[in-house]
């Protein structure tokens, strides 16, 4: 009986239970469910303007944090666009001009095909462990289903968002909704995640949707996700200039 | 008698070169200056007036409210349809569309990498078709410095200090880095088929001009347009009938179209309830005006602020609206200040040119005491002496005030066409929101061929007249005394 109370003793402490975890400890493993090493992602883009919608289909190729590879498949003004990432560098390729450009600077801040999204979001997928310093709020049930309330402080300078407040559900340890706010304290951007399922053994959206709160009478923008592998082996060559023209 | 009076004055030149020679001069430049001053407002307005404004332009209610930042994804939508429509209501004026945007010009290597890139200023605008004045009125032939107009779509015409900025030459290609009107990332390829220079201060030194069918294309906007531009088919800018035409069209048409857009969102939103398909047609009809005359009359279109989520967004804000020249950012203050300023000029100069002549009547009078004594002496009556006296200063007032006018009018007319340049002052002072011409023009306007006479004629005349009245002070028994001495 003693034996069983210190093995019980010791597998929660190796495992802690949702309540025990501190904050650091979600942070990881909402970063273990979000990241990988690898993923192919087929996805669609569903922005909604002032007067109209419109649907991007795109592809994409992402290996850690520094390479991703994206290719839009429709609507056909958007159709061939590819965009590379390498470490901090961002690239575009467009077949009607048949030219690639660089961006960067004020660009960056620039929407992605007009949707509540910029470059700098896309740029940004570090794992948030390294950027940010976590503390618990507090924890609050929404939708029947338990969340901690976790503010996040930038510790890198830089950050296109210094403070976060994100709602993270106790069992998928994900961030079911998300605030983020700039230095001043100004409301930017919100973002949730919607339709959680297993997948490859890790909880992840099918949906995210965010929301520009800057734009006035913005309806938001979402993202859904078709389909996604993890850890599948991509080539280097998926990330070089070369192929934007291909 | 005028004959005799007149030979009296050519050979006394003491009695009619001085003050003929003064009148000349003050006639001169009094015209000269009322014409000049009309010019370079006139002027002024004009370029305003093409290079943003128009006379009147329409645009999106939304745009108005957000113009500053360009924002095309608030743009006009079917265009042609409103042009027509236009023309039809207001057929002495001519109707352009137009897309104003912002960017970044790319200029590739040899590799097709980036080489230069600098911010671009972007119109669009109608080259091309048939009703289109838009070469006359921006003088683009004038203002070409190399290279040809526009011939294709894709062709642009870039400003020479843009091009200096950038080491283009005509015939390169450059790709415009910019946002759709749905605010999507998009580059577009364009040829440098020419430069050309404005003369209108820094307003041209970030500008390119490409025609409207390219900018729709690499913006993605097709018929729509940033704004619609009206101009008076004379191009002259006449404020009291724009304002009238504004309050007209912003009562009547934009606020129909503004009723039928909040009518058709109210039917969108009612069809959504359960049980509307089982209504009757007449209540479909009935249910959406009520619908958003209830939500108009209790202000909860687009009022966020006092009802949060329950506000609802103005459909309207995309019905035309529109605004007058005098509208537009410090114009109104520019176009009242320029008017009370030149009346108050015009004025002042009127006021002491006549003070002049004035008291050139009264000294040619008192000069003459001498001589007036002697006639008077000699049996003349005093009323002839005083109206012999102004008959004269007639004659001189006006042959002075037409020489003045034939002068004054024609180098009037000279600086109307060949303009008085000051373009190192002008580079110096203007930025690249106020439109300021670096060549200023006169105008030759109708009253100038009058308002000579004021000064001219009549000052000239009442001082005669004022000095004159000495005649009848003087008493015969003086006038031998003084005849003595």
């Amino acid at each position: 009986m003693k034996n069983i109370l210190v093995l019980f003793f010791l597998f929660s402490f190796l495992f802690p239970q949702p309540d025990q975890m501190s904050a650091d400890d979600i942070m990881k493993a909402m970063d273990e469910n979000l990241n990988a090493k690898s993923r192919i992602i087929t996805s669609k883009m569903v922005v909604r303007g002032r007067r109209s919608s419109r649907t991007i289909e795109a592809k994409n190729w992402v290996v850690g944090t520094d390479l991703a590879f994206t290719e839009y498949l429709s609507p056909p003004r958007e159709a061939g666009t590819k965009m590379l990432k390498l470490g901090d560098k961002l690239w575009t390729y467009s077949p009607q001009t048949d030219r690639v450009i660089q961006i960067s600077g004020h660009m960056l801040r620039q929407s992605v095909m007009g949707s509540d999204m910029s470059y700098n979001d896309m740029m940004e997928d570090r794992p948030i462990e390294e950027l940010y310093d976590a503390t618990i709020e507090g924890s609050v049930e929404v939708d029947g289903r338990d969340h901690w309330i976790m503010v996040l402080d930038a510790k890198v300078k830089g950050l296109s968002y210094p403070k976060r407040r994100s709602w993270v559900d106790k069992e998928y340890l994900l961030p079911i909704k998300e605030e983020l706010y700039a230095k001043s304290g100004k409301l930017l951007k919100t973002a949730s995640l919607h339709g959680i399922k297993k997948v490859q053994g890790r909880w992840f959206p099918s949906k995210f949707v965010y929301k520009d709160e800057l734009k006035r009478n913005s309806k938001g923008t979402e993202w859904i996700i078709d389909n996604i592998e993890f850890n599948k082996k991509i080539p280097d060559s998926r990330f070089s200039k070369a192929l934007l023209r291909k | 008698m005028i004959r005799f009076l007149a030979k009296g004055l050519i050979r006394d030149r003491s009695r009619s070169l001085f003050p003929l020679l003064a009148i000349i001069i003050t006639v001169t430049l009094v015209i000269f200056g009322i014409g000049f001053m009309e010019g370079a407002m006139n002027n002024f307005i004009k370029g305003a007036a093409v290079v943003s404004s128009g006379h009147v332009k329409v645009v999106t209610r939304a745009y108005k409210k957000e113009s500053d930042q360009l924002p095309n994804d608030l743009a006009l939508f079917d265009t042609e349809n409103i042009i027509q429509t236009l023309s039809q209501m207001y057929p002495d004026y001519f109707w352009t569309p137009r897309i104003t945007f912002f960017g970044l010009l790319d200029v590739p290597d040899e590799m097709g990498e980036t080489k230069e890139q600098a911010p671009v200023f972007a119109l669009g605008l109608d080259f091309f078709s048939e009703r289109s004045r838009q070469v006359e009125i921006w003088e683009l032939e004038k203002c070409l410095i190399s290279g040809q107009l526009p011939k294709n779509r894709d062709d642009a015409l870039i400003s020479t200090k843009l091009a200096k900025q950038l080491g283009l030459s005509i015939g390169d290609h450059v790709t415009l880095i910019g946002s759709t009107m749905d605010n999507a990332f998009t580059t577009y390829n364009f040829n440098a088929v020419g430069t050309f220079n404005l003369y209108k201060g820094q307003t041209d030194r970030q500008m390119m001009l490409v025609d409207i069918s390219g900018a729709r294309q690499a913006l993605d906007m097709e018929d729509a347009a940033s704004e619609i531009l009206g101009y008076h088919h004379s191009l002259y800018y006449n404020d009291e009938e724009v304002v009238t035409m504004r309050e007209n069209f912003n009562l009547t048409y934009s606020d129909s179209i503004a009723q039928n857009l909040r009518n058709k969102e109210s039917y969108d939103a009612l069809s959504y309830m359960t049980g509307w398909n089982k209504i009757s047609k007449i209540e479909k009809n009935k249910l959406p005006k009520q619908r958003s005359d209830a939500l108009s009359d209790n202000q909860m279109y687009d009022n966020a602020e006092e009802w949060e989520d329950l506000s609802v967004e103005d459909p309207a804000i995309f019905s035309p609206t529109m605004i007058a020249l005098r509208d537009g950012s410090q114009l109104a203050t520019m176009v009242d200040f320029s008017n009370v300023a030149m009346g108050v000029m015009a004025g002042i100069f009127l006021v002491i040119v006549m003070i002049v002549l004035w008291n050139m009547g009264l000294m040619n009078g008192l000069r003459r005491y001498g001589e007036i004594g002697l006639r008077l002496a000699m049996g003349e009556s005093k009323g002839q002496v005083y109206r012999s006296m102004i008959s004269e200063a007639i004659i001189i007032g006006f042959v002075g005030t037409l020489i003045g006018t034939i002068l004054g009018v024609s180098l009037t007319y000279y600086v109307q066409e060949f303009g008085i340049d000051y373009s190192d002052a002008i580079n110096q002072l203007s930025s690249g929101t106020m439109v300021m011409p670096n060549v200023f023009y006169a105008k030759v306007t109708p009253e100038l061929y009058y308002i000579g006479f004021i000064p001219g004629v009549l000052a000239t005349v009442l001082g005669t007249m004022l000095a004159g009245l000495a005649i009848y002070k003087r008493e015969m028994s003086q006038l031998f005394k003084e005849l003595e001495t």
